[in-house]
């Protein structure tokens, strides 16, 4: 139960914050490392799926089965890099190309209409039927210019929503 | 607009809804035509979830703090060892001590009380009052526990309950010490539950298990029994049904505030000089915390007994637990959080990711319309 932050030399903390591609303050990692810390409960290095779900805030969101794949087994420098994405210095694309990433559970690069149905089940759940969120899609994809069959890749993701004020940015408490 | 109201899991005493106690429709609905950036958006969702994953209050409520290193000073170090010196070696010694004749002076008078006493059920009962109170300054000066009591002292009389914000167990002891309360409590394992069967039973303290649905019930009747008795020994309850790190409440559980009965609301707020006194139970025992205590200098709080309050017309339950939470919290300064104790035991249920679920849903079906 020690004080953990001073196990991170300033080696660690420049390493980190090079692979996030300095999207973090030092001490936003120090802070980062604490956190880390406390959520990895046994200490095994990484916050299995079990202990992510005891945080009741992240339980509850639709996404969070998805983003616990996303976040499995990962050690703490590939945890920063996860939610560098989320800090306000990273630029719009990177913040795009992390919400593409979700879509693309395979990581083939390429977005389909199944990928984007699969999203939509998880953020709407039993409270649209199956039919109409095919529908939905359908229809406003092909207003956008897309079809069905179209696979959309990160430079359309890009195109979508730059143009849209993407807000996704989150505050490292510092003390 | 649609308004979600909660009808299921009424009947369910014991569980709140976190939606009951937050403020409803605050976040503003996007309108116009539906476009496909607005499906691929996914900001929001994930806004919160690298949130949660980042801060979130519940951890909060049940961390403990460590104290703020003051001896890190060449000057102060020798003095800060001399003081570990004089703590283990010689105080906490005397405190077993303490506490060793505190027990023995307990028990050669309570098992005599209790057994040959059995005609005299009101003189037995007073007795027993008064050793239970003995044993429990026995404790509290096993920490020197510096304890300063607020306000008028609690009285006997039937139709009224206590309720106290929970740091630890300990909050029992200094609160029992004062005043012989029968309380109701989790179910300990090891020697604290041989005290609870044995001795703490005869006060009229009733015992339950978290996880045991069927306990609820029978709980709640005795509640009831009890509350309604006139002789029996005043009621303290701690609404949160969990030890919480004294900077934070979280929700009330109604039961306490459903019984038709005048509420007089407890305050404890520890003074952190020494000691943290959260008993962190995934951490540590409740043996491990008592030695951390009687191994500091001093355990330093304050307790406040409050305004007794009545349920209002036209206020519900939950509605009054949150009047009353707010109070302690003003007094205690603590921060009130929406979130139920019990999430430390379990998952929220499906229900909150549902809502969440049929808002983005409705908003959907919404604009789809408007076109």
């Amino acid at each position: 139960m020690g004080n953990s932050s001073s196990m991170l030399t300033q080696y660690d903390i420049e390493e980190v914050q090079e692979h996030c591609n300095n999207t973090f303050s030092q001490q936003e990692i120090v802070s980062l490392y604490q956190r880390f810390c406390q959520l990895d409960r046994n200490g095994g290095g990484f916050i299995s799926s079990d202990e992510f779900m005891t945080v009741p805030e992240f339980a509850v969101n639709p996404l969070s089965q998805r983003l616990l794949r996303m976040l499995d087994g990962l050690n703490f420098k590939e945890f920063v890099a996860f939610l560098s994405a989320f800090s306000s210095r990273a630029s719009l694309q990177q913040k795009v190309e992390f919400i593409f990433k979700v879509y693309d559970s395979d990581g083939n690069g390429k977005v389909s209409f199944n990928d984007i149905l699969d999203i939509l089940r998880d953020l709407t759940g039993q409270f649209i039927a199956e039919h109409q969120r095919e529908h939905v899609l359908t229809q406003v994809l092909e207003e956008a210019g897309y079809t069905k069959d179209s696979l959309l890749v990160p430079a359309d993701f890009i195109k979508i929503l730059s143009s849209s004020d993407l807000k996704m940015e989150v505050e490292v408490p510092v003390d | 607009m649609s308004k979600l109201n909660t009808s299921s899991s009424e009947l369910d005493l014991d569980r709140p809804n976190i939606e009951d106690y937050l403020p409803s429709g605050s976040i503003q609905e996007p309108h116009g035509e539906l476009r496909l950036r607005d499906l691929l958006d996914l900001s929001p969702t994930l806004t919160e979830a690298a949130g949660a994953i980042v801060d979130d209050s519940f951890t909060r409520c049940f961390k403990s703090n460590p104290p703020e290193p003051w001896n890190w000073n060449i000057y102060l170090f020798p003095l800060w060892c001399l003081g570990v010196v004089v703590r283990y070696m010689f105080l906490f010694p005397l405190r077993v001590i303490v506490l060793t004749i505190g027990w023995i002076v307990f028990l050669s008078c309570y098992f005599p009380v209790h057994f040959l006493l059995k005609g005299h059920d009101k003189l037995r009962k007073r007795l027993e009052r008064g050793l239970v109170e003995l044993i429990c300054s026995f404790f509290v000066a096993s920490w020197t526990g510096v304890v300063k009591y607020h306000g008028p002292r609690p009285s006997m009389r039937p139709k009224q309950v206590f309720v106290a914000n929970h740091t630890s167990m300990i909050d029992f002891i200094v609160l029992e010490q004062m005043t012989a309360f029968a309380v109701i409590m989790q179910k300990h394992p090891g020697w604290v539950g041989l005290l609870q069967s044995t001795i703490l039973e005869s006060l009229g303290c009733i015992w339950f298990n978290r996880s045991e649905a069927k306990d609820r019930e029978i709980v709640a009747r005795k509640l009831r029994e009890h509350v309604h008795g006139a002789d029996n020994n005043p009621l303290l309850i701690f609404p949160e049904g969990t030890c919480v790190n004294n900077h934070y409440t979280v929700m009330f559980k109604k039961g306490a505030f459903e019984l038709g009965c005048t509420v007089c609301p407890i305050a404890i707020k520890y003074n952190k000089i020494f000691v943290d006194a959260f008993w962190n139970s995934r951490k540590q025992s409740f043996t491990t915390h008592l030695l951390q205590l009687m191994t500091s200098w001093a355990v330093v709080c304050d307790v406040w007994y409050l305004e007794p309050q009545n349920l209002k017309p036209g206020e519900t339950p939950i509605e009054f637990a949150e009047r009353v939470r707010d109070i302690i919290s003003v007094r205690a300064g603590l921060k009130k959080v929406p979130w139920d104790g019990y999430l430390k035991y379990s998952r929220p249920s499906p229900k909150h990711r549902e809502r969440k679920q049929q808002s983005f849903a409705e908003s959907i079906l919404r604009r789809l319309e408007e076109k």
